[in-house]
């Protein structure tokens, strides 16, 4: 039996999916447009024996989340613009702790305070390079409200069996739009839990990862008494300035998400088979794409669409293939040229490219997109 | 480093994790210890009343009182 | 084989300390597991998390579920740690860099919530980690490589801080006052609340010797001639507390506990 449809706004339907995920912990700061998700999480989750709770900022919130993270709990924090800024110090510190955590952006326009009431997608880059050094990140871009839903149980699953933050990276458009959705049972709903040591004490190294690179994670009161540090560290999880040892942890986070990226990358297109044009885009901008693809098909022009749903890692491979047969890819985005900058490093000089970006605090129309594709047609 | 240890009925010293300090010296009541050479020494150990100062106060727990 | 205390709650193997000879740091950091040892506390339940800085590296070196965070975030990831698991005893170890300037946001609010956390500031009125620049503790006129003319700033009284933004147990002593050191700290957890003790430390290598403060034993000496206990001082008169600092427990005054309120609510609102 399926719960009855109701109207969502997208930051509603983040923190059911959050819920539904597991969700026991959320740290967060009120920060336009991500707002609904903490008010939403500070209402929600004490029904469900979770909790909540407003910290003093960005930075004191995501350090709290890795902490009850480490204590056992699933958890998330949520913000938007110099919010997702002042993440980043400890993000780094989550990745290279290893500690699961989701992180929902829900990107609003500029730099500094920019256009706070405003969508925009400049955090693309943001939230694959914002902490300083090399880590992993896994990034997810849900276009419409019933996605945002599942792609936070997604970011979830991820993070967990990763052990990697995931960025859940939405947009004023999807944060803020209502849609009828209707979710799924919870019985129907796949759940990840991270991996526990099976060994005693004495034996648990809580930094050797197992041949899928994953070491698994003991709960801090387990009785495990290990120590986690954000310097580098060999498999004992103590701190050590030996070369060799930190290169092959550092790769090792990388590696980790590479080895099993198959199974964490996921995109959707549309009429591609036939395609000349491909338009690539992510989040709200996505909606636009799929009203010019068709008002353009109408009039007999063979476009089709790219959406990566996991910006980061990106989808590769699949661009690759079709850059071979398309003869245009025309990424719209609300920026200025960040995913574009990806899909140009990807596709070389196999195809053509043609941008559309916007970053004026206003969505990007269908008319715009159909616009500049009649330019070259 | 079990090898540079000294071990009387009243204290224990571990030399290897002792840095010098002096301040076990310093603090005892009795003067028990010296400093030679960078690392503690007991000199007078018929002296000790074993009231635990310099195992409180040493920063390197190269010190401290046994049987108690 | 090392002492009791020693073998029970240490990492012996990553003895010892990368402390400099006579840092201070070491004699609070013991002191702190004999005041764990006097509760009689479960030791898989007790979480100890710090900051960054010469006085953050302490966990590493003691046997429990640790935690070394980023440069002044250790309150906020405890917050997190004993908000997801209310039964396990959070302490904190701090220096007055990470806790004070970095992290004086998250100390402040830390102590405003009440929540059962112990926090142990070692006090050295120094960054030690970084070289020797001036803190929010390095008294005025004292030098650091960032005060090469001396230091115009004002120090914080870190216990009156605590105390006004509403931490419900504070306390004030030294490294040589060790045994009122471990009393200060076993009370402190034993407040169901947030705790606060200031452990006034000693750096020989950079705060003595930038300010001609001597050896580690001399600044030892010195705290031992300049500190007073609170108790004794109030029938002392005023002026022969000239140049003197107090020690000694300065708030003890029990409220609700932070995660124990917050626990009515989920009994109140929480659907089975
Ligand atoms: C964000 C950030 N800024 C600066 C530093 C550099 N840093 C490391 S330790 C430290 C000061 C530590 O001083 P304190 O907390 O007093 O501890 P101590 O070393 O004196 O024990 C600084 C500034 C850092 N690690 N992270
Ligand atoms: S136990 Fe007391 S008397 Fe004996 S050496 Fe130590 S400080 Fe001196
Ligand atoms: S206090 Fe400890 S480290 Fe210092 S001299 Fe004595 S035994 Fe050695
Ligand atoms: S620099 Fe100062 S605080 Fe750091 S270990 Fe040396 S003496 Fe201790």
């Amino acid at each position: 039996m399926k719960s009855k449809a109701r109207l969502m706004q997208g930051n509603e339907a983040c923190v059911e999916g959050a819920i539904a995920a597991g969700m026991k912990f959320f740290a967060g700061y009120p920060i336009t447009p991500s707002t609904e998700v903490a008010e939403i999480a500070a209402e929600k989750l004490p029904l469900v024996g979770g909790k909540f709770i407003q910290m003093e900022d960005e930075i004191a919130s995501m350090a709290a989340i890795i902490g009850a993270s480490l204590a056992g709990s699933k958890s998330m924090t949520a913000t938007s613009g110099p919010g997702f800024s002042l993440k980043q110090e400890n993000l780094g510190y989550a990745s290279l702790a290893e500690v699961p955590c989701v992180i929902v952006n829900v990107q609003r326009s500029g730099p500094s305070t920019g256009l706070p009431t405003s969508p925009a997608q400049g955090d693309i880059m943001q939230a694959r390079w914002g902490s300083h050094g090399d880590h992993p990140v896994i990034a997810l871009t849900p276009s419409s409200v019933r996605e945002t839903f599942d792609l936070t149980i997604k970011a979830f699953n991820l993070s967990e069996k990763y052990r990697v933050p995931v960025i859940l990276l939405m947009d004023e458009i999807i944060g803020h739009m209502r849609e009828r959705v209707e979710l799924p049972e919870i019985s129907e709903i796949e759940i990840i839990d991270r991996k526990k040591p099976t060994v005693s004490r004495e034996k648990y190294l809580p930094y050797k990862a197992d041949d899928d690179l994953i070491p698994p994670m003991a709960y801090y009161g387990d009785g495990y008494r290990f120590h986690v540090t954000g310097l580098a560290h060999d498999e004992t999880g103590f701190p050590t300035n030996n070369p060799a040892i930190a290169d092959k942890l550092y790769r090792r986070l990388l590696d980790k998400i590479e080895l099993h990226k198959n199974e964490i990358i996921e995109w959707e297109e549309q009429c591609t088979d036939d395609a000349d044009i491909v338009i690539i885009s992510i989040g709200g901008v996505s909606r636009a794409a799929d009203t010019a693809m068709k008002q353009l098909r109408q009039k007999g022009v063979k476009v089709g669409t790219y959406r990566p749903i996991t910006v980061w890692p990106f989808p590769e491979k699949r661009l690759i293939e079709l850059a071979d047969k398309v003869n245009t890819f025309v990424v719209a985005e609300m920026n200025l040229g960040q995913m574009a900058l990806e899909v140009e490093r990807i596709i070389k000089d196999k195809a053509e490219l043609i941008k559309v970006n916007k970053v004026n605090g206003e969505a990007i129309y269908p008319e715009e997109i159909i616009e500049k594709i009649e330019e070259v047609l | 480093m079990n090898n540079n240890e000294t071990v009387t009925e009243k204290l224990a010293v571990n030399e290897n994790w002792c840095k010098g300090c002096g301040i076990c010296v310093k603090f005892c009541p009795k003067n028990v210890l010296i400093v030679e050479n960078e690392k503690v020494k007991i000199v007078d150990i018929e002296k000790c009343i074993q009231c635990g100062l310099c195992e409180l106060r040493c920063p390197d727990y190269a010190i401290y009182v046994r049987g108690k | 084989m090392p002492s009791a205390i020693v073998s029970e709650y240490f990492r012996t193997n990553k003895l010892p300390q990368i402390w400099c000879p006579g840092c201070g740091h070491g004699i609070i950091t013991r002191a702190i597991t004999v005041a764990i040892d006097k509760l009689g506390l479960d030791r898989d339940k007790i979480c100890i998390v710090s900051g960054i800085g010469c006085s953050s590296r302490a966990p590493g070196y003691m046997d429990f579920d640790t935690l070394h965070t980023t440069h002044g975030r250790a309150l906020a990831f405890a917050t997190g740690i004993k908000m997801a698991n209310p039964d396990l005893k959070v302490i904190v170890i701090t220096g007055d860099g990470d806790a004070t300037a970095i992290g004086g946001n998250h100390l402040i609010h830390a102590c405003r919530r009440n929540i059962d956390i112990t926090a142990i500031i070692y006090n050295n009125n120094i960054y030690g980690m970084t070289g020797g620049q001036y803190s929010p503790t390095t008294p005025k006129f004292d030098k650091g490589t960032t005060a090469p003319y001396g230091n115009v700033d004002k120090a914080f009284d870190i216990p009156a801080l605590a105390a006004a933004a509403g931490a419900t147990y504070v306390g004030r002593s030294t490294a040589y006052h060790t045994q009122l050191l471990i009393s200060l700290i076993e009370n402190g957890i034993k407040n169901e609340g947030f705790s606060l003790i200031e452990a006034i430390s000693v750096c020989p290598t950079y705060y003595g010797r930038k300010n001609k403060k001597g050896s580690a034993v001399e600044m030892l000496e010195w705290q031992k001639n300049h500190a007073v206990n609170i108790a004794a001082a109030s029938k002392m008169a005023p002026e022969s507390l000239d140049g003197k600092f107090l020690i000694g427990e300065f708030k003890n005054s029990p409220e609700p506990e932070y995660t124990k309120e917050y626990q009515k609510i989920i009994d109140m609102f929480k659907k089975e």
